[in-house]
């Protein structure tokens, strides 16, 4: 997350002289740091932190590649996935029988090892993008396209949470906001009887409509009463599941005949279209999940609404004397979030699953969460993260089969990655790629506080 | 347009007075706002109307003792809906009273939100009860069932407490929960001893903790971002060990030695209070210690004066001496370990093995909590003692049958939370400097 | 009794990366002096005051203490080596008593680690009683007035056993009366034995009370100067080059007055009238300027213009037009320019790019934007021309504004504030924190606006820069106006008036000549009140700088 302060990097080649000379260039810095200093806080959101348009030529390329968000974002990954490979290693049977005699014969150990953990990642891979024992090219590529089923709703869900925290808000509440979209998109698709065409759009708009509420009533109270949205969009998720709890167990929404919680399938008109034939289970959501990842570039980089929440983001005071009005932005930001969340409750009420139950929304909310940071909130970032974790999911079923590998290990990587990528001087320092910071490491936090101001 | 004749002069003030009084106008009074007499007027509707004119027309009978009880008291019988009508309007009452405050400029006092609180939880009681099928509770075991359910909550909004106090958001309170709950079941099985459990408990909690301190003090990350992801982090590890080893040999891994009951004689026979405060685990022991020893820890002690200092202003504490970011470091993680204490219960009390996820939210419960009970360890103590008598009432209106659904009994911790950060709470303010990272300079 | 230290500093430099804060740096400090570190904002004296402080480690050279190397790992060895410090922004935690303030960090405990605050509060009371200060051990600091906060402080240092003190800034937020007070209150300590290190840019309150001074320039020591030399000479060792002690600027010329304020309340959520009743006009092609302490109503004024207070009654006519009820942008967009008084709070993002900031209230008007379709070319543009024209030294207009020192940062909001017609510019401490060749620069352009005919509000709690640019000078005091005086009243009568004194009670019996502008505030003959300055004026008009 280098990128997370541009202020440092630009502070660097600032203070090298262009026309100015060297003396006045340091009286100005010395002023900035005297009178900056503390005024500005570092922004709550790291991600929020990146401004539209950020300088590129002074840098080369392979310093920004070793250094720059992209290697660490790299790093973090390999390293998650080799913490997660030595803890499949070390619940492993055979490790555990030949770690009996690890110093008699170590490389029976190490084999063993390596073995377990492959295994399990072959598996994943097999089952996440290619899987060359099937018998056909079709069947081949089926895992690829399950990861793409999977990443609908992890990308609508997480450009959410991503939109959000470019200006400022914690969004948790996209689990609440997937299972409103999902109630609200289900009964329109089984209990109204409507044309083909029609029938489907009013599905989307209800799915849409639903987040959208869910997520602007958060922004409203955030905005009237000052109630901290984190609080009020973990409540309103329970509150949620609470809801479609006792939904399901309703006349108007539990199926005839039918003890389980479960609603009746939705009825054809209401689905959306499996885009690459039937074989696959992908559909017309993904589709609209780039379209959504279009839109939210367009809205944040393009826009003056996205100029609006990216200046509340991070700056709210400043914005509201520019004239924005801060607590419409945080309303129409919390429920565009929301709408985009909506969106995955579509996806898995009318593409995946064709029934509303009480898993609707899976852990899709939570997981939009890790996909939005990894995706450091931009919207391709989070585009690939979402696929990137959509095939964690796909794969984890198969590795689950082969090598009895449990799904839960697909947790742990995720979570390891986004804490690694929250903090890169750690990746850095495991690879032993910062030797020459760690010396002087209390001098340059010092300079960093200079430098962002960040006396908080 | 002349300046001043219409604009009176503040007079002919001696320099003394001037200065004793000067710059008041910069001085934050704290506001008085119409956010809390509005919202308890509301609630009040809600009960007039609910639980008096529309209450039912049963006896509502609540038993006091049980039979273990070391004097017997008769059934309280209650008319519901005399009691609904003469409960919701003394509740009128009382937002009356804060609305003529508010017409004063001044705020309600401390009693009244939670004179009304009781009042309007009794009103609701009687309304549940008066409408069930068959009206009768025991109010002595819904209360030491309330006090039980509250015991993990209590220790995981004690950890929310000791972090914020110092400045740094616990999200991870779940997770905490979650590590004890698992380690708990894990050592106490191997060891068959609870004790090294409970202690195993506490030091998952703490690790989990010192990963949350590590990674938004020294590595400066999103303390709410370090925290979510712990939940994530701590509910796939446990998931993965509960796969691959727990279930695989349960007898060796998931059989806990539990924690037995450890009654005080004669104390424990009084009726209502005996059970909830003489009849109890070591965790429910612990839990009483726990609140008074933050407590005290916190406003009576040096300690406790800089953990507060560090988290309403950290550069001041840091111009004193005091190091922030160890006092950080520490807090957090006694805090850890005083919710991985609350996860044993789970392992080590109520349940005799661990399953997946067995916080089940309990953790987000305790955040609540902790809010609702205004980052005071005696009001979060409160506050997840309502939260647990609202999980019991839930588990207790299915089996009488009443025609509210479980659902929605459910949802009321949840939903009494955003009251509460939306403004029923009226003045509660987080300590300042919570979830800013301190850097130096 | 009286332990007293000999404090130096040799050769003491810090880098903040490239950045050289302090360069080599010699301070002897005499035991029982008060010894002035005068230099102007950004030179490094609070640099150099944390270093000594232990609050950062320095890069190279060492403290002496009684001729003694120490080394300080932090603030509690420096305490304990008998230095205490009293920071610009107070270090006092707000909802603590006065009590736990001064025990925090030094408590005394009884056993089992529980708090004694009654041996702190005797302790307050000992030293409240030795020098004369009123304040409650077990009043909230919050509810304190920042004067009361200020000798918390010095009790906080007190009660470590200071025997060198340093006073960072410390007549930044008091009125002129409370300093004097102050400035008794440091000899005082003196007289006892304390040593006190005093920082300083006012060069009045420097040569009123320093027994020895050091001229900080850039980061480096550039020479000691006696209290008793000119206040010119100390300005100019201080910038280093000769200061233009008074701004060029010619007489106003005032026209029709189209900016009209009336009765204007504004009511904080407390409850307090922060603004009381204010009432005032400006014309075009005038500057009047808001004087007052800070905390006076002030930003709560300029703030109502604006449209961000909530609870505001009376009038605001601006051409006419009543400003009152209008939204933010509303009143942006009807001609009004603003700069806030806390540029990095309320006037720049900074993580934004220059360039953005360049457009922050018109990011949705042409040429910016078509409907809610924003061109970023268009954005850079606008930004290349606003750089060059209001000399801003930034190599690109897409870099963050955070990187930019405060003069530039504070030209960014300026060039913004200005690059469009006006029909009222307000600007709020507008040279705050700002070196000084940017200051010479913002006056110039804040006259320039005025001459173009736009009527100006300055607010400003630098009584020097309220003089030397103000036409007419409004002084409030606790959220009413004192009264409106012309340009030319003296520095006590203006002092007096900020401490609530009104204008005929603060003026001298004299009469003097009258200015081009008659008074405005409304008493009758109020357009005499003015003391002659034009020969001290200049002299002392240097001491903002």
């Amino acid at each position: 997350m280098s990128d997370k302060h541009p202020r440092k990097h630009s502070a660097g080649q600032h203070a090298k002289p262009v026309g100015a000379s060297p003396a006045a260039e340091e009286t100005a810095a010395a002023v900035a740091l005297d009178t900056a200093g503390g005024a500005m806080e570092p922004s709550a959101v790291p991600a929020t932190a990146q401004s539209g348009k950020l300088p590129g030529g002074s840098e080369t390329l392979a310093r920004r590649i070793f250094t720059g968000s992209g290697m660490v974002s790299v790093l973090a990954v390999l390293l998650a996935l080799i913490i997660g490979g030595l803890l499949i290693a070390s619940t492993d049977e055979r490790v555990g029988a030949t770690s009996t005699y690890l110093f008699a014969r170590p490389s029976d150990f190490l084999s063993a090892v390596w073995t377990a953990a492959t295994g399990s990642y072959v598996a994943l891979f097999q089952g996440a993008i290619f899987n060359p024992l099937a018998s056909s090219v079709g069947v081949q590529f089926a895992p690829l396209m399950e990861t793409l089923t999977i990443a609908t709703p992890l990308i609508t869900a997480g450009l959410g949470v991503a939109l959000a925290f470019r200006a400022g808000l914690f969004n948790i509440g996209a689990q609440g906001q997937i299972i409103m979209a999902g109630i609200l998109a289900a009964w329109v698709g089984f209990a109204l009887h409507l044309p083909v065409g029609l029938h489907l759009l009013l599905v989307l708009v209800a799915g849409i409509v639903g987040g959208a509420l869910w997520g602007g009533l958060v922004g409203l109270l955030k905005a009237r009463t000052g109630a901290h949205e984190v609080i009020l969009t973990i409540m309103f998720n329970y509150v949620a599941l609470y809801f479609l709890g006792y939904l399901l167990n309703t006349p108007a929404f539990q199926r005839p005949g039918e003890s389980n919680p479960i609603s009746p399938i939705l009825d054809p008109t209401a689905v959306y279209p499996q885009i690459l034939g039937s074989q696959y289970r992908l559909h017309l959501g993904f589709i609209l999940a780039i379209a959504a990842t279009v839109l939210v570039w367009w809205l944040l980089n393009r826009s003056t609404v996205g100029f609006e929440f990216r200046a509340v983001g991070a700056n709210p005071k400043a914005a509201q004397t520019a004239g924005i009005n801060v607590s419409r932005s945080t309303i129409l930001v919390m429920a565009i979030a929301g709408a985009l969340a909506g969106m995955s409750g579509v996806a898995q009420v009318a593409g995946t699953e064709k029934v509303l139950t009480d898993g609707v929304a899976a852990t899709y909310g939570f997981d939009a969460i890790t996909v939005a940071l990894l995706g450091r909130s931009t919207p391709w970032g989070t585009f690939a993260a979402g696929l990137l974790f959509g095939a964690f999911r796909a794969g984890a079923v198969q590795m689950q089969i082969q090598t009895g590998t449990p799904i839960d290990i697909v947790l742990v990587v995720q979570s390891l990655i986004v804490l690694f990528i929250a903090a890169p001087p750690l990746v850095r320092a495991v690879f032993g790629l910062n030797p020459r910071r760690r010396k002087p490491a209390k001098a340059g936090r010092s300079q960093k506080a200079a430098t962002t101001g960040g006396a908080a | 347009m002349s300046a001043t004749a219409t604009s009176p002069l503040p007079g002919k003030r001696g320099p003394g007075t001037a200065q004793a009084t000067d710059q008041s106008v910069a001085v934050s009074a704290k506001p008085v706002t119409w956010k809390t007499p509005v919202m308890l007027a509301l609630l009040a509707l809600v009960a007039f109307v609910f639980f008096g004119l529309m209450g039912p027309n049963q006896t509502a009978e609540f038993g006091i003792s049980t039979g273990g009880d070391f004097f017997q008291l008769p059934a309280v019988e209650v008319p519901a809906f005399l009691g609904g009508i003469v409960l919701s309007v003394i509740l009128l009452g009382l937002a009356a009273y804060a609305v003529f405050l508010k017409t004063k400029g001044q705020a309600a006092p401390a009693w009244l939100p939670i004179t009304f609180t009781v009042l309007f939880v009794t009103a609701f009681l009687i309304w549940v009860v008066g409408g069930a099928r068959t009206p009768s509770i025991s109010l002595a075991g819904l209360i030491a069932g309330s006090v039980t359910l509250a015991v993990p909550l209590v220790f995981g909004s004690l950890s929310g407490v000791l972090c914020e106090r110092v400045g740094v958001v616990n999200i991870a309170i779940e997770g905490q929960l979650l590590g004890g709950a698992f380690t708990a079941a894990m050592v106490a099985t191997m060891t068959r001893n609870p004790f090294l459990g409970l202690l195993a408990a506490a030091v998952a909690g703490a690790v989990v903790s010192m990963v949350l301190a590590v990674f938004s003090i020294k590595y400066l990350v999103n303390q709410i971002i370090v925290g979510v992801v712990l939940n994530v982090l701590v509910s796939g590890l446990t998931g993965f060990l509960f796969s691959t080893v727990m279930q695989a040999n349960k007898a060796q891994f998931n059989s806990p030695v539990g924690l037995d009951n450890i009654e005080i004689p004669v104390l424990s026979g009084i009726p209502i209070i005996g059970p909830i405060l003489f009849k109890q685990t070591l965790v429910g022991y612990l839990m009483y210690v726990a609140v008074i020893v933050v407590w005290l820890g916190l406003f009576k002690t040096k300690w406790g004066l800089r953990v507060r200092a560090v988290g309403e202003h950290p550069q001041a504490a840091d111009t004193l001496g005091i190091n922030v970011n160890a006092t950080r470091f520490w807090n957090v993680t006694i805090g850890g370990a005083i919710a991985g204490i609350g996860g044993s219960f789970f392992t080590l009390v109520a349940i005799d093995s661990f399953t997946k996820e067995i916080s089940g939210g309990r953790g987000f419960i305790a955040l609540a909590a902790l809010i609702f009970g205004r980052w005071n360890p005696i009001g979060a103590f409160f506050a997840a003692l309502l939260f647990g008598f609202a999980d019991n009432l839930q588990s207790i209106v299915t089996i009488i049958g009443t025609p509210v659904p479980s659902q929605f009994m459910a949802m009321l911790p949840y939903l009494v939370t955003v009251l509460a950060v939306a403004g029923l709470v009226g003045r509660s303010r987080p300590p300042a400097a919570s979830g800013i990272p301190y850097v130096k300079g | 009794m009286v332990r007293v230290l000999k404090l130096e500093l040799r050769g003491i430099t810090k880098r903040f990366g490239s950045l050289l804060a302090n360069d080599h740096i010699d301070v002897v400090v005499e035991p029982g002096q008060i010894h002035c570190l005068l230099g102007e904002n950004g030179a490094g004296k609070s640099t150099l005051m944390n270093v000594l402080y232990g609050l950062y480690e320095p890069t190279e050279g060492e403290i002496l203490i009684d001729d003694k190397p120490v080394s300080f790992r932090g603030p509690g060895d420096a305490m304990a080596a008998g230095i205490g410090m009293v920071h610009q922004h107070f270090m006092l935690v707000p909802v603590f008593t006065v009590a736990e303030n001064v025990a925090l960090g030094a408590e005394s405990t009884k056993t089992g680690g529980f708090l004694n605050l009654d041996d702190t509060r005797r302790k307050i009371k000992e030293i409240s009683d030795r020098y004369g200060f009123d304040v409650d051990p077990d009043a909230l600091v919050e509810d304190l007035p920042v004067g009361v906060q200020q000798r918390v402080e010095i009790i906080k240092a007190l009660v470590r056993d200071a025997r060198v003190l340093i006073l960072d800034e410390p007549t930044a937020v008091l009125t002129p009366q409370d300093t004097d007070e102050l400035l008794d209150i440091m000899r005082q300590l003196k007289s006892s034995g304390t040593s006190i290190v005093f920082i300083s840019h006012k060069l009045r309150e420097v040569k009123a009370v320093s027994d020895t001074i050091t001229v900080i320039r850039r980061g480096k020591v550039v020479g000691s100067a006696d209290p008793a030399a000119s206040t010119a000479e100390l300005a100019s060792m201080m910038v280093g080059r000769a200061v233009s002690l008074t701004l060029d600027k010619a007489p106003a010329k005032p026209r029709e007055r189209t900016f009209q304020v009336k009765d204007l309340t504004v009511i904080a959520p407390s409850g307090q009238h922060v603004v009381d009743g204010i009432s005032f006009d400006i014309a075009r092609g005038e500057i009047l300027a808001l004087a007052g302490v800070q905390g006076n109503g002030q930003t709560e004024l300029t703030e109502a213009i604006l449209g961000l207070q909530e609870r505001v009654h009376g009038s605001i006519m601006l051409d006419g037009e009543e400003l009152l009820g209008r939204s933010v942008k509303d009143v942006l967009n009807s001609g009004v320019g603003f700069v806030p008084e806390d540029r990095s709070v309320d006037g720049l993002i900074g993580t934004f790019s220059i360039a953005e900031n360049l457009i922050l209230d018109r990011y949705d008007q042409p040429p910016f934007a078509k409907g809610i379709s924003m061109s970023p070319a268009k954005v850079l543009e606008n930004a290349k021309t606003r750089i060059g024209e209001f000399d801003v030294r930034t190599q690109s207009g897409s870099l963050a504004a955070g990187t930019l020192s405060g003069g530039n940062q504070q030209k960014v909001v300026m060039a913004r504030e200005l690059s469009r017609p006006l029909r009222l510019f307000i600007a709020s401490q507008p040279t705050r924190g700002v070196d000084v060749g940017s200051i010479e620069f913002l006056h110039k352009r804040i006259v320039a606006e005025r001459d173009h005919g736009t009527p100006v509000l300055i607010v400003s709690t630098e009584l020097d820069e309220v003089m030397e640019l103000a036409d007419r000078i409004a002084v409030v005091y606790k959220g009413k106006l004192v009264g409106i005086v012309p340009a030319g009243t003296g520095r006590d009568v203006l002092g007096l008036m900020m401490a609530g004194i009104s204008p005929e009670d603060a003026a001298p019996t004299d009469t003097s000549h009258a200015d081009k502008l008659p008074a405005e505030n409304g008493h009758p003959g109020t357009d005499t009140p003015e003391t002659p300055r034009t020969s001290t004026a200049s002299a002392e008009g240097g001491d903002h700088v």
